[in-house]
């Protein structure tokens, strides 16, 4: 199945309208009826309503501009996406950070971070402040201008963790997902972060990478694949990295599109929800992260983000009136897509959760 | 899908062995879960051998549920099939080994 080069807003296209997701996400089901709510499922192991344990990652999308078109993207990201956080927004989101020392952690993701003209701006600011900054590096991008060129040389100055998809250790399969070319261009940049000390043993400099897989399918045991990806990367291409994070891919946006496109989406979703565990679903990221639009409204995560359903009406919606301690009081808002987040060994930004 | 003797809704309708005789169904699903668990070999070596066996005992059933869970194992296409290809040389060997006794049939057969 090629890969399309505009994102499904800029096709028009039904799964960019996330009304018309949760419609699908909401009555879609098996000959045998419609999925249990997420909401009830956690009732049943005394987990809902489902509430915050202590914010301490601040997720910031700085933006919907990509290099890449990913066909699993549920941001919809790509080049014809123009949403990005203006500096102002940046500021707003310093300033919260400024008064609650509680949130140790900044999470950069997009799109392209990197693309935002303030990027830079915004990681000094943070690294000013002594926080631990991620950056969501798609690595292609280090190669596709040379204006990011030197983007190793960056992270190292600010010592940030860089968290980089790649979705097999081989071409086919990453270039699948990702496009024509992605898995040649992310080995050159995997190998020139390792060049400037990044996933070497002994380093400070952390080198993660994600997997998720490409298709219908779970991710395999984190442990047993990053065994394997070591291994296969060392071996053919002499990369050192960290750690792998195995994440489930989650029906919003391009992936849900390409669920129900390929036949594929019932049976997935019933693998879900067959897959339910209760212990990841006690150790779901939203509990201790709060996400922010590249427009500052506030949300539980980045799916959520995604499919506009903001923080519970009552607590802060919007980065310039953030207030932890009455964010920490929320109820976090749950849909069907939830299940990706609680099946199997669970997944998160950060890989399995059990 | 009536009129076919395989449906592919039935595979997960597998469990259901059990209430015709519940305690060796137990027992089977017990020793199947404990086969497949890490060893000796990894889970992802196992469903490589249970995909190639799978082919050799041309189970659709199991072909459908080992190639998806090679690929969630994290096996790739090359693997997977290499594993196929070593079921088809055994199952060909084992016909062509035959010949041996063919051989020695003729011999005993033909002046």
């Amino acid at each position: 199945m090629p890969i399309p080069v505009k994102s499904l807003k800029a096709q028009q296209h039904q799964f960019a309208n996330p009304a018309f997701q949760l419609e699908v996400l909401q009555h879609a089901g098996t000959e045998e009826g419609d999925f249990p709510l997420f909401g009830t499922k956690l009732l049943e192991h005394e987990l809902y309503p489902l509430r915050p344990t202590g914010t301490t990652i601040l997720q910031v999308n700085v933006g919907k501009m990509c290099n890449q078109t990913c066909r699993h993207c549920h941001v919809d990201a790509g080049p014809d996406r123009k949403e990005i956080m203006p500096r102002a927004t940046m500021q707003l989101c310093l300033d919260a950070l400024a008064k609650s020392s509680q949130l140790t952690t900044v999470d950069l993701t997009g799109g392209a971070p990197e693309m935002n003209p303030d990027f830079r701006w915004f990681v000094e600011q943070l690294s000013v402040m002594g926080r631990q900054v991620i950056v969501r590096c798609n690595l292609t991008i280090i190669l596709a201008n040379p204006k990011y060129h030197d983007l190793p040389e960056f992270f190292k100055e600010h010592r940030v963790q860089v968290v980089s998809s790649l979705p097999y250790f081989s071409a086919s399969r990453t270039d699948a997902q990702r496009g024509d070319g992605v898995f040649e261009k992310s080995i050159k940049a995997l190998q020139m972060l390792n060049k400037v000390g990044y996933g070497q043993e002994g380093s400070e400099l952390e080198l993660n990478l994600v997997y998720n897989p490409s298709g219908a399918f779970l991710p395999a045991s984190q442990k047993s694949l990053e065994a394997e990806f070591k291994r296969r990367l060392r071996s053919a291409y002499d990369i050192e990295f960290n750690s792998l994070f195995c994440i489930t891919n989650l029906p919003v946006s391009r992936y849900l599109d390409y669920l129900i496109e390929s036949g594929n989406y019932s049976s997935y979703m019933e693998k879900l929800v067959t897959a339910f565990n209760p212990v990841a679903a006690a150790n779901v990221m939203c509990r201790n992260t709060v996400s922010v639009g590249w427009d500052g409204a506030l949300y539980d995560c980045d799916f959520n983000q995604m499919l506009e359903l903001k923080v519970q009406s009552g607590a802060p919606q919007h980065i310039r009136d953030f207030n932890l301690t009455q964010l920490d009081g929320r109820q976090i808002v749950l849909n069907q897509h939830c299940y990706g987040c609680t099946a199997g060994a669970g997944s998160s930004c950060g890989g399995s959760t059990v | 899908m009536d009129n076919t003797y395989y449906n592919p809704a039935d595979l997960k309708k597998f469990g259901n062995i059990s209430e015709l005789q519940p305690e060796m169904g137990r027992k089977f699903f017990d020793y199947y879960g404990e086969v497949f668990k890490e060893g000796a070999l990894t889970e992802r070596e196992k469903a490589l051998i249970a995909l190639a066996v799978s082919h050799a005992v041309q189970c659709p059933y199991c072909i459908d549920a080992y190639t998806s869970d090679c690929l969630e194992k994290g096996a790739d296409e090359n693997q997977m099939m290499e594993a196929v290809h070593v079921a088809a040389a055994i199952k060909g060997g084992a016909a062509l080994v035959h010949g041996v006794q063919m051989m020695n049939k003729i011999k005993d057969l033909t002046m």
